[in-house]
């Protein structure tokens, strides 16, 4: 029972990390249309921005945190400026290998800049864990702040596109992209903007990550990235507690399909459920059903 | 026209003294990957290559060219690598650096009659691909009965368990022998529990395996990266049993950011100690960090070693470097298994199929440095 338990908050707490991720792909998705390969890339990013500001500038590991958003935000925009932006009339598939590139841009940007030895990271989070039934079950401090970060994410993005002026124009943009120019949206504005949140929340994610799992390389954003990218289809790709729900999810199933189906086939069993769940409903669990109208 | 003539006469020039030099110099290709998840490990060996040709060729006498390419420890690379090499002159091939990749360029350099000397590709299979490759690191069987003799040895009354990567065949290479040598020595292990991947992230539910299990002796057949994540999450879950790591486990302290206290204690069976203070380890490490900023691990000694043994084993065999590769491999063949070189990594010897013997070194993590195990 305990070991069960104890399962499942390091489920919870993968799961809490993919979730966050993966809303940052949704969030995109749902917006640009466009699947951001390079979102894992950031995570890495951001991860090394916050161990260069503890390592080598001696700064505080709040502040260090708030260096690696700052970086990430500007360059999300960059990215999006740069490499997305021209091919805005592009075909998908352009798009699609344009994200790619920008991918292997950036990891390989990392190995020339911190190299390729493995780095360790140390957590940013000083609260203490606790401890349940007799200190059976033990609770770190990052599972906490983890899950925590995670619910206030997913809370604080369903108020903005739901309840501000300029999160309704990002979702006006997202529905219609000439129709929200028409009403006097600025387009490019709106979608710049979902870039940076994604970024932002990509920074988070690779600080979380790392603090959790602890070794740092130019290679580490890319898995965690591609189940994610899972997470947010699983969930429904473009809704927000749909990448939540399926971020959590994922973490859960592959955590206790290693503990008691098998270790070595986790990531299948993680797969095979997404194939089956999408086979059943296309659209993931709490997708839209969109018909494309003509 | 006067100056068009001279500018020619000149690029002729030019070029006949290139190419004497080329023909002065033996061209050694270093094959490895330098970019992606095991990057570390080709990077310490072709920097370790250039390193040690410079030292060479300072001495006078037999001199190096050293070409190196990327293979990001991908086969098909790694031949495309091979093929771009032999293209350029290549004489003779220090490397691959990841078995499975070395075995891929093997069977083609077999046919060619390429000799290979690979510092690192320790797969049991790799001196099977071919007469003409020979180790300069221990075989995966070797490492794995060699662990299991010291635990049985010097830990007789351990409950081993034992985590491993079973996507990566140097990892599965050395847990079989380790299962095999601890059956027939007696030795009990009493968990096993394996994960699929290098980029895995998480290792709670190995690690709640072992400590369910009760086992209190965690044998580690991986590389460091995936072994710094499993003691921060065995420390998390309050459970410290000793952890016994194999070569893979070396340049652990030099990991930027690691917490010492995290390390302390862990065993491991390396070749190579890059504290050692006699004088040839303090002269190879100093002369890297200059150069690269690092210290070394085992992969570049290996590859330091393996640029010395080449040396030695040209002399022996005297050869020149306008003979033809495939001249040169029919002499480096017959000469390998009479050489004996005392290097960074032990002394050594070779067989006729190419592996190497030398002594495994059982060392503890003690401070920041590696103290003999007892």
């Amino acid at each position: 029972m305990i070991s069960f338990l104890s399962h499942l908050v390091n489920g919870l707490s993968l799961g809490s990390v993919y979730a966050i991720i993966a809303l940052g792909y949704s969030m995109v998705y749902g917006i640009a249309k466009m699947l951001n390969f390079a979102h894992g890339d950031v995570i890495m990013v951001g991860a090394y921005i916050s161990f260069c500001a503890t390592q080598y500038w001696g700064l505080p590991p709040l502040v260090s945190v708030l260096c690696s958003m700052v970086v990430c935000t500007v360059l999300g925009i960059i990215i999006e400026r740069l490499a997305y932006k021209p091919l805005r009339q592009a075909g998908s598939l352009a798009v699609l290998i344009t994200a790619i590139g920008v991918s292997y841009l950036l990891q390989n940007l990392a190995l020339l800049i911190w190299g390729a030895n493995p780095k360790v990271f140390s957590s940013v989070i000083s609260l203490a864990g606790f401890t349940l039934f007799d200190g059976q079950l033990k609770i770190t401090g990052e599972v906490v702040v983890t899950v925590v970060t995670c619910v206030a994410v997913m809370l604080l993005l369903t108020w903005f596109t739901g309840k501000t002026r300029t999160g309704r124009a990002i979702r006006a943009v997202s529905e219609d992209k000439g129709a929200a120019q028409l009403m006097g949206i600025n387009v490019n504005f709106s979608i710049s903007l979902t870039f940076a949140i994604g970024s932002f929340l990509a920074a988070i994610a690779g600080v979380l990550l790392c603090s959790s799992y602890n070794t740092l390389m130019p290679t580490t954003g890319s898995m965690p990235g591609i189940k994610a990218f899972t997470a947010a289809v699983f969930g429904g790709i473009g809704s927000i507690p749909g990448a939540m729900l399926g971020g959590i999810l994922l973490g859960l199933i592959e955590i206790f399909g290693r503990a008691y189906i098998s270790t070595e086939l986790a990531d299948a069993i993680v797969f095979a459920v997404l194939i089956i769940i999408l086979l059943v409903k296309p659209s993931g669990l709490l997708g839209k059903n969109v018909q494309e109208k003509v | 026209m006067k100056k068009i003539i001279a500018l020619l006469l000149a690029a002729a020039m030019l070029m006949t003294a290139c190419a004497a030099l080329a023909d002065e110099a033996f061209i050694i290709g270093s094959i490895g990957p330098t970019t992606g998840p095991y990057a570390q490990y080709g990077s310490a060996v072709e920097n370790a290559a250039k390193l040690c040709a410079d030292e060479i060729n300072a001495l006078g006498g037999v001199q190096f060219t050293v070409l190196g390419e990327d293979d990001q420890g991908d086969g098909e690379l790694a031949v495309n690598a091979y093929n771009k090499l032999m293209d350029e002159g290549m004489d003779i091939l220090l490397g691959t650096v990841t078995s499975g990749a070395c075995m891929a360029v093997a069977s083609v350099a077999n046919e060619e009659r390429l000799f290979m000397l690979t510092p690192s590709a320790s797969n049991d299979l790799v001196n099977q691909s071919g007469d003409q490759i020979f180790q300069v690191c221990f075989t995966d069987s070797n490492q794995g009965a060699g662990s299991a003799e010291w635990i049985k040895a010097n830990r007789p009354e351990a409950k081993v368990g034992i985590i491993y990567n079973n996507a990566l065949d140097y990892s599965i290479g050395i847990t079989n022998s380790f299962e095999n040598t601890a059956k027939e020595i007696g030795l009990e292990i009493i968990a096993k529990s394996a994960f699929s991947d290098d980029a895995a992230a998480d290792f709670s539910v190995q690690v709640a395996a072992m400590k369910d299990a009760g086992v209190d002796f965690v044998f580690l057949p991986i590389y460091y990266t995936p072994a710094i994540t499993i003691l921060t999450q065995a420390k998390a879950a309050d459970y410290a049993p000793t952890f016994f790591g194999v070569d893979g486990m070396d340049g652990v302290l030099e990991v930027e950011g690691l917490d010492q206290s995290l390390v302390q204690g862990v065993y491991m069976l390396t070749p190579f100690d890059a504290t050692a203070t006699d004088e040839m380890t303090v002269n190879f490490v100093t002369k890297y960090v200059e150069l690269y900023g690092a210290t070394p691990n085992q992969f570049a000694a290996d590859a330091y070693d393996g640029m010395y043994v080449l040396k030695l084993a040209i002399e022996t065999a005297g050869l020149t470097a306008d003979m033809s590769y495939e001249d040169m491999c029919e002499k480096l063949v017959e000469v390998m298994p009479t050489l004996h070189y005392k290097g960074l990594t032990g002394d050594m010897t070779w067989s006729a199929d190419g592996t190497v013997s030398k002594l495994p070194n059982a060392v503890m993590i003690e401070g920041d440095h590696y103290v003999s195990a007892e």
